[in-house]
């Protein structure tokens, strides 16, 4: 989730400074100027050791904003050079994450530490629940032997004084899949091998190490040839800007793009076929069935997950039928998915008919570097009016509730709710894959991210202000039929 | 006495940088000032328009004094200094 940390402030003021950058006439000359721009000689050094090193950490950013990844890069490469490569570039990276390795602060390994708040008190009560004989007192102080400890914690919960803590690392502690982890000079490496871009770990650094590797300049240059570049928004973008959505399209229209689309319509196709082959499946006696529109979600299923694949519904995600709808209107146009989160990145490398993800902050910074106001746009229309159900999938619970809606009374599926992937809901989903039944419904929807699609890294709206944003926007809507 | 006037901006760029995390002051401020401070949004409150302002954004005005950086305990802070000048 985005936590509104000074870290993402940071990140967007940067993406802000690249727009203008790249509308100004000396995009490569105002691109190198931004970490000096943002840290000018004698400013104060808020965060870092120096000034050097934090414009050096800018420097990385905006290299990762331009699209590439700062693994293996030739360092002494200037950042004109990255920008005016940028511009060559025709097809986006593979991985969409990387770290910024100057920002990670090799945070100490995880484990259990004893704090100077130690007594060394008389009950010993560490050392006696102690199941593998690892701490010991001495010098009148607890001490615990990293060779024997296996980081229980029995001893934390034991000590009467609070003195006992668990020292962790953010990123590893967010990623419920074990892909990121401290690598040999201590800072902070992801295994793509295991990575299913959920993006937990983006939000969770609070060192902001974690990147994404943009598509702007790409999706900027497409706008610039005066190609017809066609947004289609995720249903939980409607809950990250102020305004309405018809105010956003004609804000996101003065920003270049041709036409913008509406993610819930797909979403509508999404529901009428899921909620017939939840029938279907239950007929032909399915214990349960999963939804299969997070992408997340997704990548988890092919590289951890396999044996779930049989439950997952076949439908695809609303995504991919708005994409079909959109190429088949506009056969020559460039499409662009605005995104709440980077899991989608993923997605749309392997369908032909997206060409760019472009992230909520991204979307954010176009509008506001060039200085689009949202609640002065006058309201555009959208060509196909989605539904009440289709504009709610980003809201955990959405997607079941949508199903249902359409589901006889009779036969009303009993919804269960993964609320967001964690170590724990991922042992509960292998669970029911493995005992081939779900205790808890038949319905079960997924979301990788707590809260939906609005909980998503990449998203700018308190969580709670972007649900209010989209209840406002149901009101108005009809129901599915 | 007079009312002090709490306006959140609700312009693009102080929503792209975060304002609406600043939403919890709708409900905090009438808690604990009553009807003595008023709180409501607010269009652009054009504080962001030279080129590197967005940088200071989200801007919130309290009664005329513009507070850049706004979070809910710079916002708070100024209200009671207000409110202490005016008993």
């Amino acid at each position: 989730m985005n936590n509104n940390s000074q870290s993402i402030h940071i990140k967007r003021d940067i993406l802000i400074r690249l727009v203008q950058a790249f509308d100004s006439n000396e995009f490569e000359k105002n691109t190198a100027s931004i970490p000096f721009q943002m840290r000018p000689k004698d400013c104060e050094v808020p965060y870092r050791c120096c000034i050097y090193k934090e414009r050096e950490i800018i420097k990385d950013r905006i290299i990762a904003d331009m699209g590439f990844s700062l693994e293996n890069l030739d360092e002494s490469e200037k950042l004109e050079d990255f920008a005016l490569q940028s511009l060559d570039r025709k097809e986006a990276e593979e991985n969409p994450l990387t770290i910024i390795e100057a920002a990670c602060k090799g945070c100490v390994p995880s484990r259990v530490y004893v704090t100077d708040l130690c007594q060394g008190c008389v009950a010993r009560s560490c050392e006696k629940t102690c199941k593998f004989g690892a701490i010991e007192i001495a010098g009148g102080k607890s001490n615990i032997d990293a060779s024997k400890c296996k980081n229980c914690g029995m001893c934390i919960s034991a000590c009467p004084y609070n003195a006992i803590v668990r020292l962790i690392v953010p990123c590893e502690q967010a990623c419920p899949v074990g892909a990121i982890s401290k690598g040999d000079n201590g800072t902070a490496v992801i295994d793509f091998e295991k990575c299913i871009s959920c993006g937990k770990c983006v939000a969770a650094c609070p060192f902001g190490a974690v990147n994404e590797k943009s598509q702007l300049i790409d999706i900027l240059k497409a706008i610039k040839m005066g190609k017809k570049v066609v947004a289609m928004f995720a249903p939980a973008i409607a809950g990250q800007f102020p305004g309405t959505i018809f105010q956003l399209k004609s804000a996101m229209i003065k920003a270049g793009f041709y036409d913008v689309v509406e993610v819930a319509q797909g979403a509508d196709v999404t529901t009428r076929k899921e909620s017939a082959e939840f029938l279907e499946r239950m007929e032909n006696g399915a214990p349960f069935m999963t939804t299969s529109c997070c992408a997340g979600y997704n990548n988890l299923i092919e590289k951890h997950l396999p044996e779930i694949k049989q439950y997952v519904s076949d439908t695809k995600t609303p995504l991919f039928y708005t994409a079909e709808i959109v190429k088949e209107k506009y056969p020559d146009a460039i499409t662009v998915f605005i995104s709440p989160c980077v899991a989608k990145r993923k997605e749309v490398q392997v369908n032909d008919n997206i060409d760019y993800v472009m992230n909520a902050d991204e979307l954010g910074a176009l509008l506001v570097g060039r200085k689009i106001e949202i609640l002065d746009m006058e309201d555009t229309k959208y060509q196909y009016e989605s539904s009440k159900q289709g504009r709610n999938y980003g809201v955990t619970g959405g997607v079941a509730g949508a199903v249902n809606s359409l589901l006889p009374d009779d036969k009303k599926a009993k919804p269960c709710y993964i609320d967001g992937l964690t170590k724990e809901s991922i042992r509960q989903l292998k669970k029911y894959a493995k005992d081939g039944t779900c205790p808890d419904g038949n319905l079960i929807e997924v979301m990788c991210c707590e809260g939906g699609c609005i909980g998503g890294n990449s998203t700018i709206s308190n969580p709670k202000i972007a649900k209010k944003i989209i209840n406002n926007l149901l009101e108005q809507s009809s129901d599915l039929k | 006495m007079e009312t002090i006037e709490v306006r959140i901006c609700s312009g693009t760029t102080c929503f792209v940088m975060g304002s609406s995390f600043l939403n919890e002051l709708y409900d905090l401020i009438p808690q604990k000032y009553g009807d003595k401070v008023i709180v409501k949004p607010s269009l652009c409150l054009g504080q962001c328009s030279s080129d590197d302002k967005h940088s200071k954004a989200p801007y919130v005005k309290v009664d005329g004094e513009v507070i850049s950086s706004a979070t809910i305990e710079k916002v708070l802070l100024a209200i009671e200094k207000k409110v202490g000048e005016n008993e």
